[in-house]
């Protein structure tokens, strides 16, 4: 016996029901995000200049990189927990290969991602081979790991004075488009964050791959025994996640033309956060490419529009906090909604 | 491709495959061979070791030790992927669908196709072509882009069988596909096990209806306690293919005895469920078996869940011992008396991470604890006493339920509000999955729980158990109870015209 009250004449109908439902629920987040900014815009005249949007985008830019690559585990059903100290330590190296070894700039940012790739490759093996019991307590490990060697390798002091170069024009540039009056300035490091998108957005809809990463969330067992290299998935989750991580610290260098170990702390927090907004479950299989940047733009806005309003940081928290569990509540909500019928 | 040693036609040979788990010897030196084109039939009681043996087969499991040739060659399978590889195609007993995905990416998952020239770029087009056609042949009406979790158990185990035809495996295994299909999908299932057998393939199958031995099967296999027995052509009387599968002969299918009904236990007046359930009164008394019947999606599961407080209902009223109860959660309904068997055990029924006796102490920890403790001592040997009288095979109480054969689970459940001492015992398909013996044994044992003054209610599409174990019979379609039958109206014939809505009463 079927769980289905009837049997239903097989039409469209539920199949229709079901889409729109979806719909609705990818436009509801959206619906936040533009009832935000609507608010801010309404409650402040500077907020929709072109120079706050290039604010936002540039203090939101890290975040929303490291959200993919957080994506990617928590689909299949993982977390890690490391990505803000990858950051430091990648940002460290960059800044070192720089400023010490007096290397071009693209090698620094070689050394950058091949850091974050190594230590998520890390990641994965401890999981996989060492079979730790859960991802939450390797990365974690690979979090203090990393960190501490930051602080280490750079005896707790910052690097500054990165001159020009790649690193430079991906963190700190921007193009002029248009002339004279009507002329908007973006920064590059948006065009980075959308590429990264769109690849990831190819990558997770189009390719074997991508579609095993949510097979191997979904449903371990089923996606091992379908012949999916389970392990291999996981190991490259973590590896994507890692390498993000030097991206972000490549942007973030740029950015600030330093390095400092204490770079990134707390970073991981917003990445699960803005990945949760944008309807990622815990339980991995479910999640996507719009939704996490979305809930990454929810978050840059808030904390945004909450500064123009020059709301206390400590009660920025506290909101971003109550945007969390609301975010999770209407997706629980949607789950129910989607199960009486 | 390659034929060489060994008879030309054999497609498979398993031989001296032994397995062992802590504590359990699961198969010893057991052999199969399967030649291409015929449906090898894997009869056993619960926890002979079919599962474990085609789990081998899959590698999903390694064995200890043995061997397996295909083709005549020796292969080694270490991994799902290298049976996979190697033309073998798996449905296990327990399902193996990811739920978050859709019917075709189920379907292909492990060998989607690809955009030629783009490698690693998925052929959605081609995917979702390839699935329809399948589904089409299967006579399945579903959408390929539908996400399996929204799909009925049914619907599922029907997508794990498109997957495994859509491989063009040689070999294709199907552990106990039908115990969740209707009649209709399981002549489509047959039909799709005749153009298998058509194609050169080797079927296994494993089933415990034993009835459709005759009609899918060419060569019965039997396995016991984790041996091989024989190997007889599918023909051979069913009679005799329970003496090799039990090692003894079963006297009395349904041991049926007649119990002169008491007063009324549990009487439901007007429950509604919108959707679900339509003004659905009935009572049923000491003594008495209250069978129901219906087809699939009739609603007769959603009305014992609901009686049993596990889903919300609209309105009526409940009452047990003729009192009105309020039963808003399961809680209230083992208050009151009642218990439930679900439908699917695996889910609902057992802790699958909790050991067999706690299983059982489960929905009664009063029993067997003073003040909220609980006495270890106490819930071994209650839990020592079921696995005694419901021959559960397993080495110790203390087992994880997890590790159970599929029908050793069912037993578990039973024990476990055997052990609530229920007034009132809802059994939703008590013997789906368990095999003769203990079917015999768990009709035994209504029989004892009505001789001992407990009402039971049964929901079954096994309809000769309908027939040989119910006193009364209520027919449920749409959410409706249609009919009520009584002593000599109690008839196939009759069940299954009010089954249907009398119109199109066509033998099933
Ligand atoms: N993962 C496991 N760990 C421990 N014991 C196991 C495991 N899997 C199976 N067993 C044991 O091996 C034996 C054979 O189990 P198996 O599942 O193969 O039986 P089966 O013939 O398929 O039974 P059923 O008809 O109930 O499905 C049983 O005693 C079972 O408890
Ligand atoms: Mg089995």
């Amino acid at each position: 016996m079927s769980s289905q009250p009837e049997p239903v004449a097989v039409a469209p109908g539920p199949e229709e029901r079901r889409n729109w439902t979806e719909i609705a629920f990818q436009l509801g987040a959206l619906l936040g995000l533009i009832l935000l900014v609507a608010i801010f815009a309404l409650s402040s005249p500077s907020f929709l200049t072109t120079g706050n949007l290039a604010g936002i985008a540039r203090q939101t830019s890290v975040n929303a990189l490291l959200a993919l690559g957080m994506l990617v585990v928590i689909l299949t059903g993982g977390i890690d927990l490391s990505v803000g100290a990858v950051l430091a330590l990648a940002m460290v190296v960059l800044a070192m290969v720089i400023t010490k070894a007096g290397l071009d700039q693209s090698i620094g940012m070689v050394a950058a991602l091949a850091v974050g790739a190594a230590l998520g490759v890390g990641n994965g093996l401890l999981l996989t081979r060492l079979h730790l019991p859960h991802p939450f307590i390797s990365t974690l490990g690979m979090m203090n790991i990393a960190r501490g060697a930051a602080l280490v390798i750079t005896g707790g002091a910052s690097i500054s004075a990165l001159g020009g170069g790649i690193v430079k024009f991906i963190g700190n540039d921007e193009i002029l488009l248009g002339s004279g009056d009507g002329a908007v300035s973006i920064p590059i490091m948006l065009f980075v964050v959308v590429l990264a998108y769109v690849a990831f957005y190819f990558f997770l809809n189009r390719t074997v791959v991508g579609r095993h990463i949510y097979a191997t969330g979904g449903n371990p067992e089923a996606a091992r025994l379908s012949g999916v290299p389970v392990d291999r998935i996981l190991v490259l989750v973590y590896t994507i996640s890692g390498l993000m991580a030097g991206l972000a610290a490549v942007v973030l260098a740029g950015r600030t033309d330093s390095g400092y170990p204490n770079a990134g702390l707390g970073f991981e927090l917003d990445a699960i956060s803005a990945c949760i907004i944008g309807g990622t479950s815990f339980f991995g299989g479910v999640g996507t490419v719009s939704g996490t940047l979305i809930g990454a733009l929810i978050m840059g806005v808030l904390r945004n529009g909450l500064n123009i309003m020059s709301v206390d940081t400590n009660w920025q928290t506290v909101v971003i906090g109550s945007v969390i569990i609301a975010a999770v509540y209407v997706d629980v909500l949607r789950r129910r909604a989607g199960q009486s019928r | 491709m390659t034929t060489t040693a060994g008879p030309a036609d054999v497609l498979l040979r398993m031989s001296g495959i032994t397995k062992r788990f802590p504590g359990v010897v699961a198969l010893d030196d057991v052999r199969l061979e399967v030649r291409a084109g015929e449906v090898h039939v894997l009869l056993g009681e619960n926890g002979a070791g079919k599962s474990t043996l085609m789990k081998i087969l899959g590698g999903a499991y390694h064995a200890d030790a043995g061997m397996i040739e295909l083709k005549g060659r020796e292969v080694k399978i270490t991994s799902p992927r290298d049976a996979l590889d190697l033309g073998i195609a798996v449905i296990y007993q327990e399902f193996n669908l990811v739920a978050q995905l859709s019917v075709m990416e189920n379907v292909f998952m492990g060998r989607e196709p690809r955009i030629p020239g783009r490698p690693g770029v998925i052929d959605w087009a081609r995917m979702r072509r390839e699935t329809a056609a399948i589904l089409k042949e299967l006579d399945l009406p579903i959408d390929p882009a539908r996400q399996v979790g929204k799909l009925g158990v049914a619907q599922q185990q029907m997508v794990e069988i498109a997957r495994s035809v859509s491989a063009s495996a040689d070999v294709v295994v199907m552990d106990e596909p039908t115990s969740a299909l209707t009649d209709h999908e399981i002549i489509q299932l047959f039909r799709v096990v005749k153009q298998l057998q058509a194609r050169g393939a080797g079927v296994i199958y494993i089933s415990h209806r034993l009835e459709e031995v005759p009609q899918v099967g060419s060569t019965v296999t039997v396995l016991r306690d984790g041996r091989y027995v024989d190997t007889v052509p599918a023909s051979t009387p069913i009679p005799d293919l329970i003496r090799l599968m039990v090692g003894r002969d079963l006297t009395k299918q349904y041991p049926k005895e007649l119990v002169e009904p008491g007063a009324e236990v549990l009487r439901v007046e007007h429950l509604e469920r919108r959707g679900v359930l339509r003004d659905a009164s009935f009572s049923v008394r000491a003594g008495e078996i209250l069978g129901i019947a219906g087809l699939v999606g009739a609603g007769r599961t959603e009305l014992v869940r609901a009686i049993f407080g596990a889903d919300h209902l609209d309105s009526g009223r409940i009452f047990v011992d003729g009192k009105q109860v309020a039963v808003h959660h399961p809680v209230d309904a083992i208050r009151a008396g009642i218990g439930l068997l679900p439908e699917d055990r695996k889910t609902q029924g057992l802790v699958l991470l909790l050991s067999i006796a706690e299983n059982i102490s489960m929905a009664s920890p009063g029993d067997v604890s003073r003040r909220g403790f609980l006495d270890m001592r106490k819930v071994a040997a209650r839990a020592r006493g079921f696995v005694e009288s419901l021959r559960i095979r397993t080495p110790s109480v203390h087992r994880l339920a997890r590790s159970l054969s599929g029908g050793t689970q069912q037993k578990v459940v039973l024990a476990k509000w055997l052990a609530s001492r229920s007034r009132v015992l809802i059994f939703d398909e008590p013997t789906r999955g368990i095999d003769v013996g203990a079917k015999v044994e768990v009709y035994q044992l209504m029989t004892t729980l009505v001789q001992q003054g407990a009402a039971i209610v049964m929901v079954s599409s096994e309809l000769p158990e309908v027939l040989g174990m119910s006193d009364r019979v209520l027919v449920m379609r749409g959410g409706s109870i249609v009919a009520e039958l009584a002593g000599d109206e109690i008839n196939q014939e009759r069940i299954l015209a009010a089954a249907m809505g009398q119109e199109h009463v066509v033998a099933a």
